[in-house]
């Protein structure tokens, strides 16, 4: 089985969130929810990890779904249905314990419903009777609602400003239905830094286990560099080895979100001078 | 006659202070005369010491001999018929310790620089497109490599060399492991390491990037697929921390993460796509070899750089010409001292290390005076990057979970010096099998393994 880091399928699904299929056929046959890959666009290019969505074992197509942020994102974004990734390696981290817990709910903020989808899918395959609550700023961004929908008992799609599905964030609707009287055995959290922190703290006040999955500043994806420490329950915890995924009510969130601000500066020079070179682009062609 | 001359023929070297703000090798290698020169020190001992002071057995005084005679072609088949990487070791070996600490010229003034002469002749072969890839026939049995650092890429060669189809499985996009990601630039050049690599496919080893081993195939499917032995020679990658408060603040790597951001994802160049915080004045904590490259490597980004070290200067581990090396660039050694915390401001970036002064006390079961905390003796020094350099531990990815194969107390893969282990069929050697050690050791590991590999298959 050859792998080719081949595009052979690309969407946009929203001005600032795209999904690639890759040709990697020896991945898919191995990658699990939960897991991660780590690519590269181009020879000098930067080692970023991403989720994986989705994998076709037949079709030997692994999935992922990125957001516009860095650099490198953008670069990669430039990269068109047909055309190959320099690097692609995986599946990496553990998978996430898919067992029959009862009645879970699956929270996806963002980008992060991309990845709480698998997950979702596994679970409600494990016989689970899954609530998956998916969070956007606004009805214009939401992604994967059809996938979504088979992938769960009941979806919530929630809205910040309201515009679509539930008013407000992810907790809140977790909140209501916990309120409403439904009983969680379990509760997943994949999102931005913020959400899953506020999700554990609700969780917390409620008793319900959570297993959040980090995706911090990561080289090799191999527990080499350690560049993805983090700590749990006081020890030092590679996310990259030892996660993705965590029991949310041990991280220190705090110490996570500011070291994952360790780059932002570079983040934002990227996309500035990407933005630049897309100008310059525009007036040669 | 002998060169009868006391002293080593000096190596030409970058000046200190204009080497320590570049990435360029250090070491400028010997002109011919000068390797000629020095090979004729050697007095063709009868019984010589050096040679088994070397780990992978090259028969010194014959490739210097040819030296002496002028005969680099000749020199530069025995060295590579022994040594599958001889411009890699001629730069990285601790020949102080090895070869040289053995020949009987350093009894009385300093011993044969056995290193300088084999980098001149591997160099040499380089240039005048000189490559021993002359391998025996096919004999049509395949073997499987993980990791391709110096112990896979020596196991690797031998097995071609032998006849032996062989694939190596690397999980980074760059083959050479420790020799790629870890050991700077100025110290091994990269295109150099690239060179024996590809010498290595001339001599038809497949190497397979970005196959992370234990991940997208077990050492079970390996030999499903029809591998008949699995060497195993992935490292000892996990790097260890001190457990003391502030090591997640932003401004604190471990050595790994560094040098690999430098060496492997080049950082350091302008406009790389992987970034590197500029440091104005870092802490490098450990007295090793890596802990003498990340030192270097920060001084060449620009900071003042302070090495922490808790024993004394006769305990650093470090190669005594790398100390010397750090020290003329200007590399500020703080022995006998120990950090207890790292602190940050408000923004959780590191703004000062907080270390207590030692002195020594007693030998303890190394035979190394321990140090011993001098009570009230707690400073800060201001920095605003602290790189942990404290060694290393055994990275068990690619083998856990291999049904028998038996681990050490420490997690390595239980393999004695023949690289034999619990299962047959299975080898294993270098880091992955000892800890953390040298190059030269773990290629030492890949040749004698390479040997065992082909006594099992032959004998199946």
């Amino acid at each position: 089985m050859h792998q080719t880091y081949e595009i052979v399928v690309k969407k946009t699904l929203t001005p600032e969130i795209s999904l690639i299929s890759v040709s990697a056929p020896l991945v898919a046959a191995k990658a699990k929810a939960g897991q991660f890959i780590i690519l590269r666009v181009d020879e000098e290019g930067e080692r970023i990890p991403l989720t994986i969505s989705n994998a076709d074992v037949e079709k030997g197509l692994v999935t992922v779904v990125y957001q516009k942020i860095g650099g490198t994102t953008l670069a990669l974004d430039q990269l068109q249905q047909g055309e190959r990734l320099h690097d692609f390696v995986g599946p990496l981290g553990q998978p996430t314990e898919v067992e029959n817990l009862g009645r879970v709910a699956v929270l996806g903020g963002g980008l992060g419903c991309a990845i709480a989808l698998p997950v979702a899918r596994a679970l409600t395959g494990a016989g689970n009777t899954v609530d998956l609550i998916g969070g956007f700023k606004t009805k214009d961004i939401v992604i994967l609602e059809e996938e979504m929908t088979k992938a769960c008992t009941d979806l919530h799609i929630c809205t910040d400003d309201g515009s679509y599905g539930y008013n407000g964030f992810v907790t809140g609707k977790l909140e209501e239905l916990i309120a409403s009287g439904v009983k969680f055995d379990h509760v997943f959290a994949i999102g931005p830094l913020m959400m899953m922190k506020f999700a554990c703290k609700l969780t917390e006040k409620y008793n319900i286990p959570t297993t959040v999955s980090m995706n911090p500043i990561m080289i090799d994806g191999t527990g080499m560099c350690g560049g993805c420490r983090l700590t749990v329950d006081g020890e030092v915890k590679f996310a990259c080895v030892d996660g993705p995924d965590f029991d949310g009510h041990k991280v220190d969130f705090d110490e996570v979100i500011a070291r994952n601000a360790t780059y932002r500066e570079f983040e934002a020079k990227a996309k500035e001078k990407h933005a630049c070179r897309l100008g310059g682009g525009a007036m040669n062609g | 006659m002998a060169n009868m001359q006391m002293n080593k023929t000096p190596m030409p070297e970058q000046e200190p202070n204009v080497r320590n703000a570049n990435f360029k090798e250090v070491a400028l290698g010997y002109t011919f005369e000068q390797a000629v020169n020095e090979a004729k020190r050697c007095l063709q001992c009868k019984n010589p010491a050096c040679v088994g002071g070397c780990p992978v057995g090259i028969p010194i005084p014959q490739f210097l001999a040819k030296v002496a005679e002028e005969d680099i072609a000749g020199a530069y088949e025995i060295l590579s018929n022994a040594n599958a990487l001889p411009a890699i070791s001629g730069r990285v070996c601790p020949q102080e310790n090895q070869c040289e600490g053995k020949c009987i010229r350093g009894v009385k003034g300093e011993p044969v620089s056995i290193g300088r002469v084999e980098r001149f002749v591997a160099d040499w072969a380089a240039e005048n497109g000189i490559a021993n890839v002359t391998t025996a026939p096919k004999n049509g049995h395949k073997v499987a490599v993980v990791g391709s650092g110096p112990a896979g890429l020596t196991c690797a060669g031998e097995l071609a060399r032998m006849g032996y189809e062989v694939s190596v499985f690397e999980a980074f996009h760059v083959a050479g492991g420790v020799l790629s990601y870890g050991i700077p630039e100025f110290r091994l050049p990269k295109a150099i390491v690239a060179r024996e690599v590809a010498n290595l496919e001339k001599m038809g080893v497949d190497i397979q990037l970005n196959m992370v081993i234990g991940k997208i195939l077990t050492i079970t499917d390996l030999f499903d697929m029809g591998y008949e032995s699995v060497f195993i020679g992935s490292g000892a990658g996990l790097p260890m921390f001190m457990k003391i408060p502030g090591e997640a603040l932003i401004g604190v790597y471990s050595a790994n993460e560094y040098l690999t951001r430098i060496n492997l994802m080049k950082a350091y160049k302008d406009g790389a796509a992987t970034p590197i915080l500029r440091n104005k004045k870092v802490a490098v904590v450990g007295g090793g070899n890596v802990a003498m490259d990340a030192a270097r490597c920060a001084k060449r980004l620009g900071a003042e750089v302070h090495i922490i070290y808790r024993r004394s200067e006769a305990e650093l581990p470090a190669r005594k010409e790398e100390v010397h090396h750090a020290k003329e660039e200007g590399i500020i050694f703080d022995l006998l001292t120990n950090p207890v915390a790292i602190k940050g401001d408000e923004s959780n970036h590191v703004n000062a290390i907080t270390c207590v002064k030692m002195e020594l006390g007693e030998p303890d079961a190394s035979g190394r005076r321990s140090p011993v905390v001098v009570e009230g003796s707690e400073f800060d020094i201001e920095v605003d990057a602290v790189i942990m350099a404290l060694g290393t531990q055994a990275n068990q990815m690619s083998y856990n979970g291999t049904p028998g194969l038996e681990k050490t107390r420490k997690g390595c893969v239980a393999a004695d010096e023949k690289g034999v282990t619990s299962v047959p069929g299975i080898f294993a050697g270098g880091d992955a099998a000892t800890g953390a050690a040298t190059v030269i050791l773990a290629m030492g590991a890949g040749k004698s393994a390479a040997k065992s590999i082909d006594e099992y298959i032959k004998s199946k």
